[in-house]
């Protein structure tokens, strides 16, 4: 226990690392912040000076930076000029889509890359197993934005069987009660509601499930070959007991350690590859927030929920290594 | 170069007579003498080659428009198509190249040199300067790479310069991590104890003996990285925020067929495809490296 307890701790001065490096990031901006982000709209000298006291732009730099800290820690995450809102509403709006659609990438990635990996793995060395891997590799080298593009080609362009932007059809109205939709449209009652925005699920959480699925497979096989060499599955082999459970029962659980870390860092590319696919299916997601704020000029947003993203990072990261001391209680943190 | 003879022999052993910089002369003729590895790197030459000359090579000016001819499909006037202004996108598809090769190898240059000589410095030393970057890699590696990425362009503004700043700040923490690494295991080892012994001076035995020995697997990193430095630049690019669209860039070729995709395909899938062809060839290329250093690793 006292292993987790340090860990926690440690996770507390890169928190707030991170939460200074987002304080900065305005701070990279060629020019005056508030001037920047009003643009071209007429406001008085008195306005912007007035912004700018608001956003505490007018003390020194020491003093805004415990500001920002303090109000990060309160959930305040600053106002966004351009929308005329708290960022902490922008973000808390667009957080079940992207919950949503990272849930299924992950239920996808997994589905596909366990029994490839482990088949793979089983068959070391085979033709079965050598295009397993060069197709991962293709995978690996592959730019998760244009494999969505061709999906949308071979689904939508093609075969016009599935939607390519959106939760839901427009015309579709659902009462608005968790922001998730699965469970919204369930709550109204509407079958078809709830099948119209599972399908609005498949292509981007394929896209971005496709992609993490390869490098995963990658990391399930090395694990998995390795794990197949060692004494305590040869001992289990000699038993008697049947493959199914030496692979299941002994390699595979042995196996999905190691994999879970490395999964843990890969999800730092799950992460970013969610603000490119919401941008190509049009997901009303969190990526999608940065990205339009990008363009908006809307910096509060972008410096806030790139904290969030790498605060999100460290918080898996965290799981994943307290999960490990309990799947392995040989690991010391 | 009687050592670079020595370094003729095959899988030559990484210490003793032949030393460490023969032995990658060695590996590198091995992997150019395999299949796949010949085959990758003749595709990342033709690129390399497209990229220089492309002016030579391109059939027209990359940003001559045609109105006249805007989202023409592959044909035998323009091979790849057109876009939506009529440029052709084969020229362009030949100019990206640049980008793509540009970005990638200078961004490699300038985090494997940063990070290695901070990795072997630190992992040498020890102490006060190596705590600090340790520090500072932690802090670097809680921000998922195009996050990173992505919030530093949002605020420095699209450029190539820029671009490659960006991707720097962040880039050399693997090799600051590798090189550190490999160093605290040479430490040990007797040679290194050996030349301490004989009073060399400590920062001639960083340099003759420790750094060569942490080169290869350097070298590992460095190509793979190429490739991925690639893919971030055209992500970058495809959400708009990184090569401004004036200069023909792969990922905001793609970007901009994502708008016509349901009436011209060819607009984004051909700089996608030659950016995947470039990447996956750097990707093998690296595994054979890393094969041809590291036997062991096979089969992982």
């Amino acid at each position: 226990m006292s292993k987790v307890i340090k860990r926690l701790v440690a996770a507390v001065p890169v928190s707030l690392g991170v939460a200074i490096v987002a304080f900065l990031f305005l701070r990279f901006l060629p020019g005056d912040p508030v001037e920047i982000m009003l643009g071209d709209t007429n406001v008085t000298q008195q306005q912007v000076e007035q912004l700018r006291s608001e956003m505490n732009l007018d003390r020194p730099l020491l003093e805004q930076l415990g500001l920002f800290l303090a109000g990060v820690a309160g959930g305040d995450l600053g106002y966004s000029i351009v929308k005329n809102q708290p960022v902490a509403r922008l973000i808390l709006d667009t957080l079940p889509a992207t919950i949503e659609l990272t849930f299924f990438t992950i239920l996808v990635a997994i589905a596909i890359a366990l029994p490839v990996g482990i088949v793979s793995a089983l068959k070391a060395g085979s033709w079965l197993d050598r295009l397993v891997l060069g197709t991962t590799l293709v995978g690996v080298s592959m730019p998760a934005f244009w494999f969505g593009l061709l999906l949308i080609l071979l689904f939508s362009v093609e075969l016009g069987v599935l939607p390519t932007s959106g939760r839901i059809p427009a015309a579709v109205l659902v009462p608005d009660r968790t922001g998730f939709m699965l469970i919204d449209t369930l709550l109204a009652g509407d079958l078809r509601a709830f099948g119209a925005a599972l399908r609005h699920l498949v292509l981007p959480s394929l896209t971005l499930g496709v992609v993490f699925a390869v490098v995963l497979a990658r990391v399930v096989r090395s694990s998995m070959v390795e794990v197949m060499g060692r004494d305590y599955v040869t001992t289990a082999r000699s038993k008697g007991l049947p493959e199914r459970v030496v692979v299941i029962k002994h390699a595979l659980r042995n196996a999905l350690i190691p994999a879970l870390t490395v999964t843990g860092l890969q999800i730092g590319e799950l992460l970013g590859g969610n603000m490119i696919v919401e941008t190509i299916f049009s997901w009303p997601g969190l990526g999608r927030l940065v990205v339009s704020s990008i363009f908006a000029r809307d910096y509060v947003v972008v410096q806030a929920a790139v904290m969030l993203y790498a605060l999100t990072y460290v918080a898996v990261n965290l799981v994943v290594d307290v999960l490990y001391t309990y799947l392995n209680p040989r690991i010391a943190l | 170069m009687k050592s670079a003879v020595a370094g003729l022999a095959p899988a030559a052993p990484a210490r003793g007579m032949t030393g460490p910089l023969p032995q990658i002369l060695g590996v590198l003729r091995k992997v150019l003498r395999s299949p796949v590895g010949a085959a990758s790197a003749a595709v990342i030459l033709a690129y390399v080659l497209v990229a220089v000359f492309a002016p030579v090579v391109a059939p027209y000016a990359p940003d001559a428009t045609d109105l006249g001819a805007r989202l023409r499909p592959p044909s035998a006037e323009h091979r790849f198509g057109t876009d939506g202004l009529g440029r052709d996108i084969l020229t362009r598809v030949l100019y990206g190249a640049r980008v793509s090769l540009l970005v990638g190898s200078l961004t490699v240059a300038i985090t494997a040199t940063f990070g290695t000589v901070l990795g072997v410095l630190g992992g040498f030393y020890r102490g006060t300067f190596d705590a600090v970057s340790g520090r500072l890699t932690e802090l670097l590696l809680a921000f998922p790479y195009l996050i990173f990425a992505i919030g530093m362009m949002a605020f420095l503004g699209p450029g190539f310069a820029n671009l490659v700043l960006a991707l720097s700040l962040k880039g050399w923490v693997e090799f600051y991590r590798l090189a550190r690494g490999e160093t605290l295991d040479q430490a040990e080892r007797e040679y290194v104890e050996a030349s301490r012994a004989l009073g060399q001076r400590s920062l001639r035995t960083l340099f003759r003996e420790v750094l060569p020995n942490v080169l290869p697997s350097i070298l590992v990193l460095a190509t793979l990285r190429v490739g991925y430095f690639m893919v971030l630049e055209a992500s970058l690019s495809f959400l708009g925020v990184g090569i401004p669209p004036t200069i023909p860039a792969w990922g905001s070729m793609i970007a901009e067929g994502r708008n016509v995709l349901f009436i011209a395909w060819w607009v984004s899938t051909l700089p996608g495809l030659a950016l995947l062809v470039l990447v996956l060839a750097i990707n093998l290329f690296g595994d054979r490296l890393q094969e041809a250093f590291d036997p062991k690793r096979r089969n992982r």
